[in-house]
């Protein structure tokens, strides 16, 4: 029997309350659209909180050569062009709008002298761009426009974690959710969804992300039919902590590079020179994170498994000014005081590239009535992504996702919802309870991690990658089998962690599935056995859907945009000539 | 590898009781780590909140051996040797389950703020000096720690009339921004109830994020309270002005 639940009806409902999530709330809600914002933490808490370096805009305040233009080489540049060049058009376009649109809003930017917002230097943009907020431009972010958005009219469901989204015919019509504070059920019927759900960094061991980053979107995306896009392409952000082990992996801002931190071995050395000569710290993620990796491997690590980050040169004062949360983090969870002695660093698990496959200029997936934005999307980054290119990202995409789901909602009749589909929704989280013989979420979620982590990590070869695959089907089996004991359903994380781990499965086999057939190496993706680029892969992008049981994985041609291919080619002839 | 015995407060609205879990200990340690290695190990449905585990983002707020901390910031090495620790849910909200606690008030108060409302015509030039304070204030991660320990709430439950330290900073983020065109004195005031405040600085000790809520906050706000609605000159200035925004003081 069906428990009795609660029933909410919206225009547009949008799942998760990071960046984009509120962003697409604004403008749903400013249309005079009833709209609906769900996320499982409290408000202000999602992901882009933590955000530190800053936000990428080509604004042109502190060097005023920069353009939309260079913004937008740099990001096809830095996607080893592999990118929806209309996404990366779109972005480089819009972000100074969006980021004097914060400010307008409330933000406080660090200033320039002449009473601008403030733009520093950051890996892989030519010009200093970002603008920022000391290390803590998220908080920035997110609070600025919750603050706007409370007073819209929008209608915050906290603390729900959504489970399933539900179709009428092939229409998306709504979605099914617990709350976390009790357990009870609750269904959102709208005319239009937007998935804003962020990344997921969960399905690896070492990685910045928090608890909610299991790939929620990602997975109910794909089981409702929408396309995933670039999958393999994970980014290991090159300096998480290495120690104390209760914070492996939480991240050291690549700010501390852009303020002029420097990477040394054991041996002294600045290692980067070998590597990247021209950029040298300041060179691409997934580079330096090789970089950082190779070292450790060839015996030139640090005593924790990682490298050197020393910023101490810059002096006491400047330090503390411009990295405060990094000072405070190292001094009193590592007890190191980085104005006077180095951090000790390491590759974690970041960012996705890939998600959802969306319209550019809509955020429309492929399934009428679905839209998305954010972590959760594909395609705008290419095979890597530039620091600070999310935040805009956010900005940018989840306006025009509120647009398009707005427009489309106006113009779409009253949802509808079957009770069955609903009733399958609610049998799927009580089956967690009390099964035979069960299995630990929390086992099976650290067995997963380990496997991701050292069989589809930084490096990849095929061999691995078969292996990994062969793996994820026998975690397949555990999972109809992980159980939490009967009867807690309030604030029970063990019982939310069993239906987590599903979305984790999902994400997982298709970043496995993606990273086996690209026999390539390029951004975020690096195979032993094919450690140079091919032409033929340079022009593809693998896309993932599902198909009856099964995953569907193809390649299909990266489209251009004919107006823009100047700029491309002109980036590539500089790059070529170096 | 060493142990330590940690009692946790388990229970929900209708009561509860503090239970002990052994936890190996490991270098450098929070309380976060081992309230997960509970939940991993012996009660996997031991509910706390957590999300940034760095200090960022204010969800783990709990009373660590009777002081309100985050659990993520909060080493075990700190923590005198060898007695057990106790980890129990803030105090001055309504308790959900184990260490969550119902934190919605916050909210409330937060919505009846007038949003950041900018004077016609700004221009948004600002210098670095003027906007210090403001920045200062708006690195509040809302961990509600400070709302936990004041003790007009966490005493005599005033949530009605009050605003709290933590929305004090926020309006004295609002009023002290050079771009903002709305006078917010008259509001924490009245509905605010900043004269409840009497100054005992107990928010300010317990802010992680090292805000001077009441020397750089809720001072300057009480200031100009009084230019406002008890100074005669100011009142005479303000009525031949028409001025209702007084100059910010810093
Ligand atoms: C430590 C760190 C520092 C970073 N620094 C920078 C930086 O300086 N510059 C930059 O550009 N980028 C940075 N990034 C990347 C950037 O912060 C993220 O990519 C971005 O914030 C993601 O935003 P989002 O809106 O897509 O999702 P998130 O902010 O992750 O929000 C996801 C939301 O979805 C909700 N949600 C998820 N699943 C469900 C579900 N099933 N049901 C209901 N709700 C759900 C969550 O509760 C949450 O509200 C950083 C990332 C990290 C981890
Ligand atoms: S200084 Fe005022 S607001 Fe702060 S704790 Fe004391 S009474 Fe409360
Ligand atoms: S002012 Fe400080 S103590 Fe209060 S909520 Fe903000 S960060 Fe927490
Ligand atoms: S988990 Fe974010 S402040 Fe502790």
């Amino acid at each position: 029997m069906l428990d009795k639940y609660e029933t909410h009806e919206h225009d547009v409902v949008i799942i998760g309350a990071g960046g984009a999530g509120l962003r697409a709330a604004i403008e749903c809600s400013a249309r005079g659209l009833k709209t609906a914002l769900i996320c499982k933490s409290l408000l202000g808490k999602a992901h882009t909180v933590m955000a530190e370096g800053g936000i990428a805009a080509a604004l042109a305040n502190v060097e005023s050569a920069d353009s939309w233009q260079t913004h937008f080489q740099d990001t096809m540049f830095g996607g080893k062009y592999l990118n929806n060049w209309r996404m990366a058009e779109l972005h480089a376009k819009e972000s100074p709008d969006r980021v004097r649109e914060l400010e307008r809003w409330g933000a406080v930017f660090d200033r320039t002298p002449e009473g601008k917002i403030l733009q520093r230097a950051f890996g892989g943009h030519t010009y200093k761009r970002l603008a920022h907020v000391g290390d803590r431009t998220g908080l920035e972010l997110i609070r600025t426009l919750q603050d706007k958005g409370i007073h819209q009219g929008i209608d915050v469901y906290m603390e729900c974690t959504i489970s399933r989204l539900l179709k009428d015919g092939d229409r998306m019509t709504g979605a099914f959710g617990y709350w976390r504070e009790n357990g009870r059920f609750v269904v959102f019927k709208a005319k239009a969804v937007i998935l804003a759900t962020g990344g997921v960094g969960k399905c690896f061991k070492i990685t910045s992300n928090s608890w909610e980053g299991t790939a929620d979107g990602h997975a109910l995306g794909f089981e409702a039919g929408a396309e995933l896009v670039d999958m393999e392409f994970v980014q290991f952000h090159p300096t998480g902590m290495v120690w104390p082990p209760g914070v492996m992996g939480l991240l050291v801002t690549e700010a501390v590079r852009g303020e002029g931190g420097i990477l040394r071995n054991s041996k002294g050395e600045r290692f980067m020179e070998k590597y990247d000569p021209k950029r040298m710290e300041l060179s691409t993620r997934d580079v330096v994170a090789r970089s950082i990796y190779t070292e450790v491997k060839e015996g030139r690590g640090s005593p924790h498994g990682g490298c050197f980050l020393d910023i101490s040169h810059r002096g006491a004062e400047y330090v503390k000014r411009k990295l405060p949360s990094m000072y405070h983090q190292f001094k009193e969870l590592a007890d190191v005081d980085i104005t006077k002695e180095p951090m000790e660093v390491g590759p974690t698990c970041h960012y996705i590239m890939g998600g959802i496959k969306v319209d550019a200029d809509t955020g429309a997936t492929r399934v009428p009535g679905l839209f998305a934005a954010g972590e959760c999307t594909g395609g705008m980054h290419g095979s890597n992504r530039l620091g600070g290119n999310s935040l805009s990202d956010l900005l940018v995409f989840g306006r025009r996702a509120g647009i398009g789901a707005g427009d489309y909602a106006a113009g779409a009749p009253a949802a509808n919802i079957a009770e069955a589909e609903v009733e399958a929704a609610a049998a799927e989280m009580t089956g967690y309870f009390g099964r035979p013989n069960p299995e630990s979420p929390y086992k099976l979620h650290i067995d997963l991690q380990n496997m991701m982590q050292s069989m589809v990590g930084i490096f990849r070869e095929e061999g691995d990658l078969t292996a990994a695959i062969a793996k994820l089907q026998e975690f397949k089996q555990r999972y109809e089998h992980v159980a939490v004991e009967e009867g807690q359903r309030m604030y029970n994380p063990g019982w939310h962690l069993c239906r987590d781990l599903k979305n984790m499965l999902i994400c997982s086999e298709a970043i496995a599935r993606a990273a086996l057939m690209r026999k390539e190496s390029r951004g975020g993706h690096s195979r032993l056995d094919f450690p140079k680029y091919d032409s033929y892969w340079g022009e593809h992008n693998i896309i993932i859907s599902k198909d009856g049981p099964a995953m569907k994985v193809e390649p299909r041609e990266t489209v251009k945009v004919a107006e823009l291919a100047p700029l491309v080619e002109a980036r590539k002839a500089k790059e070529s000539s170096k | 590898m060493s142990k330590r015995t940690f009692v946790v407060w388990r229970g929900n609205k209708d009561g509860g009781n503090f239970v002990e879990y052994p936890v190996e200990v490991e270098e450098g340690m929070v309380v976060l780590d081992a309230i997960h290695q509970i939940q991993r190990t012996s009660a996997p449905d031991l509910a706390c909140r957590w999300n940034c585990k760095a200090a960022k983002c204010g969800s783990c707020s709990a009373e660590v051996n009777g002081k309100p901390r985050l659990m993520c910031k909060t080493r075990l090495d700190d923590l005198p040797g060898e007695e057990a620790i106790t980890v129990k849910p803030l105090k001055s909200f309504p308790i959900i389950r184990d260490l969550v606690t119902d934190v919605s008030w916050n909210y409330t108060v937060n919505k009846k703020i007038p949003p950041f409302t900018p004077k016609k015509g700004a221009d948004f030039i600002m210098q670095q000096s003027d906007v210090d304070r403001v920045q200062e204030f708006r690195k509040c991660i809302e961990c509600f720690l400070c709302q936990n320990v004041c003790h007009v709430v966490r005493e005599h439950n005033q949530k009605s009339h009050f605003f709290g330290p933590r929305f004090f900073i926020r309006v004295a983020s609002l009023e002290m921004h050079p771009m903002d065109a709305l006078n917010r004195i008259p509001q924490i005031k009245k509905e605010g109830g900043l004269g409840r405040c009497n100054i005992t600085k107990c928010c300010t000790e317990v802010c992680p994020e090292e805000i001077h809520i009441t020397d750089n906050g809720i001072i300057p706000l009480k200031e100009r309270v009084v230019d406002q609605f008890f100074d005669p000159v100011q009142i005479v200035i303000r009525k031949i002005t028409g001025a209702d925004k007084p100059q910010p003081t810093e």
